[in-house]
């Protein structure tokens, strides 16, 4: 995993992780992008080898650690939706940029459901909407993240 | 290198492994709640991580204290001044009433109150999960919190400590949906449990008689009934109570005194002695002599 300049992947998901916990004012809160699953989405498209499945279930893991749910529930979600990038990430690849973002957007909504869904059956907690709010700055956000991130990639030649 | 042919487990097989993971530390860390213990070290492993991610807040507010005006610091100053006066002279009514109370305590032979124990801490981070209401203080084992230990700030309850780390610790708030706080109406003494709504701004209060005497605008105090939180700081002040006596109960919701959406500075209480949980077991019998006398209030 470290061959390579792989720290440097460890190095932008913890970056991640920390803007996922940044202290923000609550009216900006609900809006906070995922910011792990879209450095993780990044990661399994342009290196499925290296990052994977279990990259992303460590990740949720440690989310939940750190948002203080049930263990287990961000990280089910995350692999649920890095699952369906690993399996299609020839095809989404060759997508302009905007269809990707549209596909993120849909798969960040497939995880904000399912974290919604195992909190239901664990905890009543009701429905709002505002708990979707986070997959429009998600799908605003990934061209943002993809160049960077890309640039990040061929800067430090991570293979 | 970029194999053409993949090597190890196909995708489907870790997805099934990984499921199969969560499923049990789902059940185990909330059905058997077995990870109690564990949770404390996870906390103490991110922690580091909390510090950083609030260092830019930090940074602003250090910027922001440091760049007042003279102005502004004299003007605070005089009104910390004049607040002063004010508590002084309340403070020594007090120590009266405190000393009467005592005395009357003992005629009525009822136990004597114990001095409860302050501790202030800082929080260091804002959870952003919307399904629970949670922050995390920079107090931990090390400076002897321990679970459940109820949580204020300048104004009233703001939760208790949920799970504790060794440098930092996880509170739940009063409005997490999962807590509630046994209270009493301060005006007549009206028993009532204020459980949390999910909402910031909303205490839920269920089966309430119709018979019952509460109007808008009751405080509500602890009880101290449950043994968590001491008796008498205020929780919540009460935001709306229908009349309408078609219903089996009244329906009745209230607003937290405490400020939820703005907390910086809180304060612990501690009643009995603290008990590290990283610390061997054999500490058990002290906490258990300490909270003899608590018992006897609650009968």
């Amino acid at each position: 995993m470290f061959a390579n300049n792989g720290i440097i992947i460890l190095f932008t998901l913890l970056i991640a992780l920390m803007a996922s916990i940044m202290p923000m004012p609550l009216n900006a809160d609900v809006f906070r992008p995922d910011w792990v699953l879209i450095v993780l989405m990044y990661w399994c498209m342009a290196l499925p080898g290296r990052v994977n499945i279990i990259t992303a279930w460590v990740m949720g893991f440690l989310l939940d650690v750190l948002l203080g749910s049930v263990l287990g529930v961000h990280a089910a979600a995350m692999a649920m939706s890095i699952y369906i990038i690993v399996e299609n990430h020839q095809k989404i690849r060759n997508f302009s940029i905007w269809q990707q973002a549209l596909i993120i957007g849909v798969l960040a909504a497939l995880y904000h459901l399912v974290v919604f869904w195992l909190q239901r059956f664990l905890i009543d907690v009701v429905f709002l909407t505002s708990y979707l709010y986070p997959v429009i700055t998600t799908i605003v956000l990934w061209p943002w993240v993809f160049y960077l991130l890309r640039k990040v990639r061929r800067n430090f030649s991570i293979k | 290198m970029n194999p053409i042919f993949k090597h190890g487990p196909s995708p489907q097989h870790r997805l099934v492994l990984v499921l199969f993971c969560s499923a049990l530390l789902i059940f185990f860390d909330h059905k058997m709640a077995s990870f109690e213990s564990v949770r404390g070290y996870l906390q103490s492993l991110v922690s580091p991580l909390q510090y950083l991610a609030n260092t830019p807040k930090q940074l602003m507010t250090w910027a922001s204290t440091n760049l007042t005006t003279r102005r502004q610091l004299m003007s605070e100053n005089q009104k910390y001044r004049l607040n002063e006066l004010n508590f002084h002279e309340e403070a020594m009514q007090l120590v009266m009433l405190k000393q009467e109370n005592d005395r009357l305590r003992s005629l009525l032979a009822s136990p004597l109150r114990s001095e409860i124990k302050k501790m202030v801490a800082e929080v260091i981070s804002v959870d952003s999960d919307p399904y629970s209401h949670q922050i995390v203080i920079n107090r931990g084992a090390g400076d002897g919190v321990y679970e459940g230990q109820p949580v204020l700030d300048a104004l009233g309850i703001v939760g208790q400590i949920l799970h504790v780390g060794q440098t930092s610790s996880r509170v739940i708030l009063i409005t997490d949906i999962s807590h509630a706080v046994p209270v009493r109406v301060q005006r007549n003494g009206l028993r009532l449990l204020a459980a949390g709504s999910g909402q910031i701004d909303r205490l839920i209060h269920n089966f309430v008689p119709q018979s019952a005497d509460i109007i808008t605008g009751d405080l509500l105090v602890t009880s101290g009934l449950g043994g968590k939180y001491p008796e008498g700081y205020p929780v919540a002040r009460v935001s709306f109570a229908s009349n309408d006596e078609s219903r089996e109960f009244v329906r009745v919701f209230s607003t937290p005194v405490a400020q939820i959406d703005r907390l910086r500075y809180l304060l612990l209480l501690s009643e009995k002695e603290p008990q590290n949980i990283f610390a061997p077991k054999i500490q058990e019998k002290g906490p258990l002599t300490a909270i003899k006398p608590q018992e006897k209030v609650t009968n």
